[in-house]
Parts: C-alpha cells; structure tokens; sequence
C-alpha cells in the first residue's frame, strides 16, 4: 500500500469527520439550538428594553459562540480516542499537527460555522442594524476558528479524564478572552462610528497565532494523551 | 575546581541541598522584607498627590513582577522537561506554581486595596487588571489540570504544554498599559530611568530582593515535598530527616 501524500491524509481526516457529523445530524442540531436559546433566554431575563439590549448584545452573542464552541469541544477528540481511531491517526506518517487542523477544520464547520450563519438572525432579535450585523458577522466569521483551534489545546489535554468537560472549561476559558475582547469589540466600535478595522485586525492576528502554535500544541498533547 | 552541577539533577542529591539552603534564603527574605518595609513606611516621603495610601506600591508593584516572573521560569522548567524528558524540571514547575499563583492573588488584592482610594473603585475592567485576572485563572488551571491526572508522567507533560501555552499573555501583561490607554498607570521604574525619590525605589527594591528570598525559599521546601512524595519508594528516602512529616500529611 502506497502512503498517503500530505493533502491525501488531511482531505481524508476532514472528510471522515464531516460524514461521520452528517451520520449524527442530531447532534449538530443540538449545538444550533443551544446558540438560539441561550440568546433567546438574555432578553427574557434583562427585560426587552430595546437600548440595553442594544448595548449587551454584541457581547452576549459572542458569549453564546463560546459556550457552544466549548461544550461542542468534547467531540472533537473523545470518540476517536475510546475506539483507537486516533492512535491509527497517531501512526499517519504525516504531521500530526496538520492532521489535527483537519480535525478542528472540520469541527468548525460543525459548530462554528452554524453560529456564524444564524448571527445576523440573532443579532435582529437584539436590534443591531445594518452595519453591525455585517462586522458582528465578519468577526465571528474569523474568530470562531480560533476558538476551535485554543479548544482543541485543552481538549486534548483533557483527554480521557474524569471530569473533564469542566476543566476544559477552565483551561480554556481564560484563553479565549482576548478573542472575545475583540469581538464584540468589533461590533461595539461599528455601532460606536469609529470603524472596526483594528478590532477585526486584532481578530486576524489572533487567528494567524493561534493557526500556528495550536495545532503543534495540540499534537504534542495528543501524543502525551495517547503514552 | 569544576563543579558537576549535573549531580544535583537528580533528587537524591537535591533533597539535602535543598534543605541546606531553605535557612539562608528564609533568614534573607525576613531581614530584606523588614527593611524594605521600614524603609518603605518611615522612610520614604509622602506622595504629593495620592497621599500615604500610595505605600501599598511597595508591596503591590513587587507581588506583580513575582507573578509574572515565577510564571515565565515556570514554564521554562516545564520548557526543558519537555525538552530533556527531566522529571526534577517538571518538579521544579510543579513547586513553583502556587507561589506564582500566590504573588498573582496579592498583586490583585494589593491593587483593589490601592484602588479603592485612588481610583475609588476596588475593580475596574482595565486591560492590566483584566490580564492579570486571567494569569491568576491560568495558574488554577495548570494546578487543577495537574491534580486531575492520576498518572505523574502525563500529569507532568500536560501541565507543562498548558504552562507553555499561557507564556503568550506575560508580554499581554507587561505591555498592556503601553498598548492600551487604560485608568492603570505606566510603569514608574523601569530599567534605565525612574520616576520615583531614590527612597520609593530602594524600598521598592528591597521588597522585590525579599520576595525573590521567599519564593526560594519557599519553592526549595515545596520540592522537597514533592521529591518526597514521588520517590517513597527508594530506601535513600526513608533516612531523610522531613520523611517522619511527609508520612504524617
């Protein structure tokens, strides 16, 4: 058997992902209606009074992105690892790091990409018009990938241990926040008028970081998971 | 004469060194913390604008340099564990981080003690508290992500990536008043100019010498612990005079 050229191994891994999502729809719905109901519950609770909810909006859907990135972070890694895929994936005679971009590629479009498509939907029901809803958008758009790319860090650190879907939450929390400062700071600043150029610029620099140093980060931490 | 300063990586030969050294840095962390505080309350002149309530400098600026300092040599311990596959290294990480964790909860209760007269706020959502706040998070999380493994190896390589990881907010922390014109205020001593009465800086000084002292001091006795801990199995262990405490914990 031939090995599989570098492009050929992460096509796979991503494909293999994407189908097996498919073959679970029920689960990608879970995390679309988790996002719908955790920003429908803000309203309810702060009251609808148009000006404040104007104001907590931004930030509370960019909240809501990171609650589903980081509960969706349990699938990312743990079933490959009960059934031994991921050791098979360990012995790819690829880097694991780029195998793992493949991994979290496809675990973006699973969870993050359905917040991204139904933000401006959300965004409405918070009265953010026009401009905002295009940068509330466009920064999601580049900043939920790296939270897929921070989470798979922790997911991988955490494999396999009891209680893990807590510390996960620890662990990663605290680094998502400067994603989250700019953000919804993006959106703040466009509903402000003074342009969101430097947030969504801090969005992009985050994301380049985080695509380089995560993945190798987080095949260091499988291959520790997997000793 | 050489010194094989590679005999003390091993735990065997550290444990006395260590617990030979413990004295020295305690005696040296008490005497510079007393007179960096004497220095600091009767010495040094009352501020023109903020009054005495700015005398907490001397034990807040320090407490911050500690925190952000012990987490950049924790994670170069955890650096080279990973690199030399060393067990002591990630031991070393393991001793240091609550003191780091320690210093980082002082700096944030030293500053809300500050703020509140200054600022007359105990909290703000300024970019340096807030990245402060999160290095505070970042060495909970490294502790709890090491108590959560049950096996040492993986324990000790997992919480060395995660230390790794966090090393990109200390330059967040440092730069953050230059980079962000938020409510805290610029460094007033950095290392060629200062801003402050010769005396404010000698305090100053002496603190950061005192701290430094006590997290020796303080990490050298946690290693023991640890080393203890680990190794309960060789017999060399069972001689060591801090055994009798270790069992007793």
């Amino acid at each position: 058997m031939s090995q599989p050229s570098l492009s050929e191994a992460l096509c796979g891994v991503v494909r293999r992902d994407l189908l097996l999502a498919m073959r679970h729809r029920s689960d990608v719905a879970m995390s679309i209606f988790f996002v719908v109901i955790v920003a429908s519950l803000f309203p309810l609770g702060v009251g609808p009074e148009a000006a404040v909810l104007r104001m907590i909006g931004p930030g509370v859907l960019w909240v809501t992105a990171l609650l589903a990135c980081l509960l969706s972070l349990g699938r990312l890694f743990t079933a490959d690892y009960l059934d031994g895929v991921l050791e098979q994936t360990a012995l790819i005679p690829q880097s694991l790091a780029v195998l793992v971009i493949g991994k979290v590629f496809a675990h973006w479009v699973i969870s993050g990409l359905p917040v991204v498509l139904l933000s401006p939907l959300l965004g409405l029901q918070f009265g953010l018009g026009g401009d905002s809803l295009g940068v509330l958008t466009l920064s999601l758009l580049l900043g939920t990938p790296t939270l897929s790319m921070i989470g798979g860090i922790g997911a991988a650190l955490t494999l396999g241990l009891r209680g893990s879907g807590l510390l996960v939450a620890l662990l990663v929390l605290p680094l998502f926040v400067p994603v989250l400062i700019f953000g919804a700071g993006a959106v703040t600043s466009s509903m402000a008028g003074i342009g969101s150029e430097a947030n969504l610029s801090l969005l992009g620099a985050c994301f380049m970081l985080s695509l380089a140093f995560a993945p190798w980060a987080t095949a260091v931490a499988l291959r520790i998971a997997l000793e | 004469m050489a010194i094989n300063w590679f005999k003390y990586s091993s735990p065997q030969a550290f444990l006395p060194l260590a617990g030979r050294m413990i004295p020295w840095f305690s005696v040296a962390a008490l005497a510079s913390i007393c007179v960096g505080l004497y220095i600091g309350f009767f010495v040094a002149p009352t501020d023109f604008q903020q009054g005495d309530s700015y005398r907490i400098i001397f034990v807040h600026v320090p407490a911050a340099w500690m925190s952000m300092f012990l987490y950049v040599v924790m994670a170069i311990w955890a650096g080279l564990g990973l690199g030399l596959n060393a067990r002591p290294s990630f031991m070393m990480a393991q001793a240091i981080a609550p003191t780091g964790a320690m210093f980082t909860f002082l700096a944030l209760l030293t500053g809300a003690m500050w703020g509140k007269p200054t600022w007359g706020a105990w909290w703000v959502w300024d970019a340096r508290l807030t990245s402060e706040l999160i290095l505070l998070f970042q060495y909970i999380g490294i502790i709890l992500l090491r108590a959560s493994i049950d096996d040492l190896r993986r324990a000790d390589r997992a919480s060395a990536v995660l230390a790794l990881v966090g090393v990109v907010n200390v330059p967040i922390i440092y730069f953050s008043v230059k980079w962000w014109n938020t409510l805290h205020q610029g460094a007033s001593v950095t290392m060629t100019e200062s801003k402050m009465a010769t005396p404010m800086v000698a305090a100053m000084l002496i603190m950061m010498l005192g701290f430094w002292m006590y997290s020796f001091a303080v990490t050298l006795a946690r290693m023991r612990c640890v080393i203890l801990d680990r190794e309960r199995q060789p017999s060399w262990s069972k001689h060591s005079s801090i055994h009798e405490v270790v069992e007793a914990r």
